[in-house]
């Protein structure tokens, strides 16, 4: 069976202050329940700007500007330790600025709902030219723009969700019919962030990987959106959609669901694609999520802490076919929580962790890494939800004192020597396992590290259609460069049927 | 703290320890539980 390798990974952030007040839940609800509430006003002045968003050491993590361990050496908390001269552009990706991604919105706008006000289209457009991954041909397609009464009278009407920028009203997006909920200007309005945000994340890992883009062959997309009409809420397909902004000519794709587990399923279903043979090259996506901006907005501003869920996640992994070099996924230990696993800690963890390692004879100790869930701490505790990365770590670690795969006075060393401290936004699937597949594949490429095991998880319960949780599990390891007798044999026919090819040609043109 | 015999409401934590695990202990020590529910936090 051919191998399948991670060829590459791309990620981004989109510093959107302004769209957690206009579509976080948190913000959203408190209009509904308590319009007069502190809250508006408290949250902006409780963000942080785009330059300190650029230079908050997580996010620089996140694009790979600096690795998990020098983000642990950063003293915290980390908002208050900036780092100097942080630029927005990183190793895996980017931080793009409101303006720029309002502009890869109206890109991502196949059916023209998003409609920008004149002046700012132009600074739009003037921004965009400056980036390196649009053209000055594409960023023509913005277009003119409308006068600012137009989009107000939209808004006033309830036909369209608004676009702020720096608190000012600069677009909006339209509903895209009268009476169907699911096309209603709100659903359109996330699913286009979701679509584009998922564009930036692609075309940075494009950026970024060798790779022929002409031999993508299919797209996963895996965020917690779901796009369709009423006739068919979450037919999909932001795979193709986003495929077809990343120029992907030769893709398909389609859409992988799982709450925050899905960016795993999708790595594990590309693994299958790619080492079946059916598929050369496959992207695992996500677009992110404006719902979950400002998530904890309430506990962060009464502990004095920013509001830190001000950027939308996204990310792109590339798995290919066998290259002698890129880290592989394994085939033989993919971790699942079954249905009928159970719901303790100990139980999931046993399922998606020691499980697999078990069924090819390797102990705990033996993965150098574990990507746990990677939420950045600083957001996760002053809202009361602890450490989730450390507590996953002291969780596997226990298992493995209870094992034998390590003494109980090691148990704080494990956590600390096989675990990372969080980094990634609370964007649900955006910190599942993911965020680390790029530093993992680094890491074993540069022989840091032997393998890194990424685990995602999903809380089913939330769309009320079962009380199971969820939670899988891949193991990327070092390539031994023998590659397999399967994909040398596939080559070998390649390359007799080019010979052969080549030949009739000859033939024809002896002929003539 | 025994609570036999009481009526439990569970908030369990997906990161943490969800309902149904709180729910098998519960049962274990004879309460009753009137409502019980997971919730994502992240």
């Amino acid at each position: 069976m051919p191998k399948a390798v991670v060829k590459g990974a791309g990620y981004a952030l989109i510093h959107a202050n302004d769209m957690i007040l206009t579509h976080g839940t948190t913000l959203t609800t408190e209009r509904m329940s308590n319009p007069d509430s502190d809250l508006f006003a408290d949250v902006p002045k409780n963000v942080q700007s785009f330059e300190e968003t650029v230079a908050y050491p997580p996010n620089q993590c996140y694009i790979g500007n600096i690795n998990p361990d020098e983000l642990a050496n950063i003293s915290s908390p980390w908002y208050e330790n900036g780092i100097e001269n942080a630029s927005r552009f990183g190793k895996f990706g980017e931080i793009m600025p409101l303006n720029e991604f309002i502009g890869a919105m109206r890109l991502s706008d196949t059916f023209d709902l998003v409609m920008l006000e004149k002046d700012f289209a132009e600074k739009v457009k003037a921004a965009l030219t400056e980036h390196p991954l649009f053209s000055a041909e594409e960023v023509a397609k913005i277009g003119n723009g409308y006068d600012l009464a137009l989009i107000q009278g939209l808004l006033d009407a309830h036909k369209a969700d608004p676009l702020t920028f720096d608190g000012k009203i600069v677009g909006c997006v339209k509903q895209a019919h009268d009476f169907d909920v699911n096309l209603n200007s709100h659903v359109m309005f996330e699913n286009l962030v979701a679509k584009a945000s998922g564009v930036v994340a692609l075309r940075n890992l494009l950026a970024k990987t060798d790779i022929d883009i002409n031999e993508i062959e299919y797209v996963i997309e895996t965020s917690e959106e779901a796009c369709g009409d009423m006739n068919q809420r979450g037919g999909g397909n932001f795979a193709k959609a986003i495929g077809e902004m990343g120029g992907l000519a030769n893709a398909t794709g389609s859409d992988t669901r799982g709450f925050c587990a899905a960016p795993v399923h999708g790595l594990i279903n590309a693994t299958a694609l790619v080492s079946s043979g059916i598929f050369k090259n496959v992207v695992v996506l996500a677009g992110g999520a404006t719902a979950k901006l400002g998530m904890n907005a309430r506990d962060h501003i009464k502990k004095g802490v920013p509001v830190l869920e001000n950027c939308i996640g996204t990310f792109a992994v590339l798995i290919g076919e066998d290259d002698g070099v890129s880290p592989v996924v394994r085939t033989d230990a993919v971790g699942r929580h079954k249905i009928s696993s159970g719901a303790s800690p100990q139980a999931v963890t046993t399922a998606i962790v020691t499980e697999p390692l078990d069924s090819v004879g390797l102990k705990i100790t033996d993965v150098d890494k574990f990507s746990v869930e990677m939420q950045n701490p600083e957001i996760t505790k002053p809202a009361g939800a602890g450490d989730v990365p450390t507590a996953n770590y002291k969780m596997i670690a226990a298992l493995g004192v209870k094992r034998g795969d390590l003494d109980r006075k090691e148990l704080m060393n494990f956590v600390k020597k096989h675990g990372m401290q969080g980094w990634a936004p609370t964007q649900g699937h955006i910190p599942s396992g993911v965020p680390y597949v790029g530093f993992a594949r680094e890491a074993i490429v540069n022989g840091e590290i032997n393998r890194a095991m990424i685990i995602g998880k999903g809380s089913l319960f939330l769309g009320r259609m079962t009380n199971l949780f969820d939670g899988v599990s891949i193991i990327m390891e070092k390539n031994t460069g023998e590659g397999s007798a399967d994909s040398v044999a596939r080559e070998d026919i390649r390359q007799m049927i080019a010979e052969a090819m080549r030949k009739l040609g000859d033939s024809l043109v002896s002929q003539e | 703290m025994n609570i036999e015999g009481k009526k439990i409401a569970i908030l369990g934590d997906r990161d943490g320890i969800p309902g149904p695990a709180i729910e098998e202990c519960v049962k274990t020590a004879g309460a009753e539980i009137v409502f019980s529910t997971t919730e994502c936090f992240v």
